[in-house]
């Protein structure tokens, strides 16, 4: 343990961000201003996230943090290492042996449990802020609901590209009302907020807002009746343990253009692989191993 | 016949400078009001709180909408305001930038409007787009061009069309004719001329251009310092100024 305060922030500040947490979960998709505190990490590394973790975690609890699926890359291993310190809580790679997820651009593939809570990092919240620039608007947007601008979006990726182009990010109207931002999540993975047995709850540090998305909320990725929203995944099976119902990674593994497509969600992959399953380039696979 | 829209003793202060103050005048449905006036006498203040861009201090702007009837706009409920923006009133800023989203293409500018009332099918949006460009003279096969891409003239009648795609009953017009050249305003008028005859439009329309009153206005206003000084039908107010100000004006008209 550490002369710091468990998990960093003093009680007074992870009052205030459960506040805004339970306010947040009152009202599902609305984006709550908290008082964002200087993290000791840059914007853009997850300080909403790890705010919002911080305030959730219980010295019980067992922490896991995913970037973009993956258990290992320096993001994941930095913030797993700072509640390991400051906290001291247990630390699992194992998505169902975790109590709070924090995970940056993913979904873990195996089914959350109502045991568990998911906390994304969330670098732009406001959905519309790339039509509108002015926060003043948007917030004036999402209190009267006009959310026709939205689908101007949509609108523009069909006229440039023949369809719905947006893949990552693609928002979401929760319970008919707020329509939300779900981070940077690719849609492959939209289907799966809605209807969730965990706790969702999205930390934006930078922007200052926290929102949530209780148990079992609906979730409703926007469309048009004539191109419907479509979950969309690479084409092929994972190269490592041949899932074909996981989203998938394109990895270039050597000079002459070979590529190897592989689950992007590290602890899925593996677990597979430990039960016996192989994908085509397992043996090939040494460069990864 | 009811009026359209009435409007009641508006009054406007910023701070101790007057924006309009007491202006009353009632519009009948398929008519053209024109309101000219100097820079700073008023004109675009006075269109800013009828069309609920401004709250004016005083007074009362009554619209008669389609499900309820004749109801005071100033005190009526925002988001109510906010969709009749956007469904019965049209308007049309004197920069087209004012009123087009630059960054979207010419198609989803037209179609934000249609979107924002509900419409969630790609192929019909599109397919009244492309016929609103038609119908001002753009060239379909631009629906996916931005408007950065337009002419000044060209970007007019895009907002024009962004704005009549909803089938308004009330356009406002704030000098919707400035800063085009004159071969350019001639075609606009044309064009704005015919779409308010045909679709039955009333309009209200601010500029300083006494010939865009001339062709396109039933009546006219006068402004000068907040005030209306002279009222009437165009004809009648242009060929015979009673006002000092309005023989003034008519009388600075450049001839050619």
């Amino acid at each position: 343990m550490s002369d710091y305060n468990f998990a960093y922030l003093d009680e007074q500040t992870k009052r205030m961000i459960r506040r805004a947490i339970l306010k947040g979960l009152a009202i599902p998709g609305y984006q709550v201003p908290f008082a964002s505190r200087e993290m000791p990490m840059p914007y853009g590394w997850g300080t909403g996230g790890v705010q919002v973790s911080a305030a959730v975690l219980t010295p019980e609890d067992t922490f896991k943090v995913i970037d973009q699926g993956a258990d290992d890359t320096t993001n994941a291993v930095s913030i797993r290492t700072f509640f390991q310190r400051t906290a001291g809580v247990a630390t699992t790679t194992s998505t169902s042996e975790a109590s709070v997820i924090q995970t940056r651009h993913r979904i873990p593939e195996e089914p959350l449990t109502e045991d568990q809570i998911l906390v994304y990092q969330v670098p732009i919240p406001e959905p519309l802020r790339f039509l509108e620039p002015r926060e003043s608007e948007t917030r004036k947007m999402h209190s009267l609901e006009e959310y026709g601008l939205m689908h101007v979006k949509l609108y523009e990726d069909i006229s440039r590209h023949g369809h719905i182009a947006t893949s990552y990010a693609y928002p979401v109207k929760v319970e008919g009302r707020y329509v939300m931002d779900p981070s940077p999540i690719p849609k492959f993975d939209n289907p799966k907020l809605g209807d969730m047995a965990a706790i969702q709850l999205f930390g934006a540090g930078r922007e200052q807002r926290i929102y949530a998305l209780p148990p079992y909320t609906q979730v409703v990725s926007l469309d048009f009746e004539d191109h419907p929203f479509e979950a969309s995944k690479a084409d092929h099976p994972c190269g490592l343990c041949g899932a074909t119902d996981s989203y998938l990674d394109e990895v270039i593994v050597d000079d002459d253009g070979g590529r190897l497509f592989c689950c992007s969600d590290t602890d899925y992959c593996t677990d597979r692989r430990e039960n016996g399953h192989q994908g085509p380039s397992f043996p090939g696979s040494e460069v990864l191993a | 016949m009811r009026p359209l829209l009435s409007v009641r003793t508006v009054s406007k202060r910023y701070g101790a400078h007057v924006g309009c103050t007491d202006v009353s005048f009632d519009l009948y449905p398929g008519e053209v009001m024109g309101i000219v006036g100097e820079s700073g006498s008023g004109k675009s203040t006075l269109l800013n709180c009828m069309a609920g861009h401004l709250a004016p201090d005083a007074g009362e702007v009554v619209f008669d909408t389609r499900a309820d009837g004749p109801k005071d706009t100033v005190t009526m409920l925002e988001p109510e305001r906010r969709m009749l923006g956007r469904t019965d009133w049209a308007f049309v800023h004197q920069h087209p930038r004012d009123g087009l989203r630059m960054g979207v293409s010419a198609g989803g500018n037209v179609g934000e409007r249609l979107m924002a009332v509900g419409a969630r099918h790609y192929g019909d949006i599109r397919g009244n787009a492309t016929d609103w460009l038609e119908r001002v003279e753009i060239d379909a096969a631009r629906v996916d061009d931005r408007p950065t891409t337009f002419s000044g003239g060209m970007q007019q009648r895009l907002q024009i069309a962004r704005n009549l795609v909803t089938g308004p009953r009330l356009v406002f017009m704030d000098e919707p004719t400035g800063g085009l050249d004159v071969s350019v305003q001639a075609r606009l008028l044309d064009l704005l001329r015919g779409l308010v005859r045909d679709m039955g439009l009333s309009a209200i329309i601010v500029t300083h251009d006494l010939a865009v009153v001339r062709l396109l206005a039933d009546r006219l206003m006068v402004m000068k310092s907040g005030r209306v000084v002279e009222a009437g039908l165009t004809d009648q107010v242009l060929d015979d100024p009673q006002h000092p100000y309005s023989q003034l004006l008519v009388s600075s008209v450049l001839q050619v």
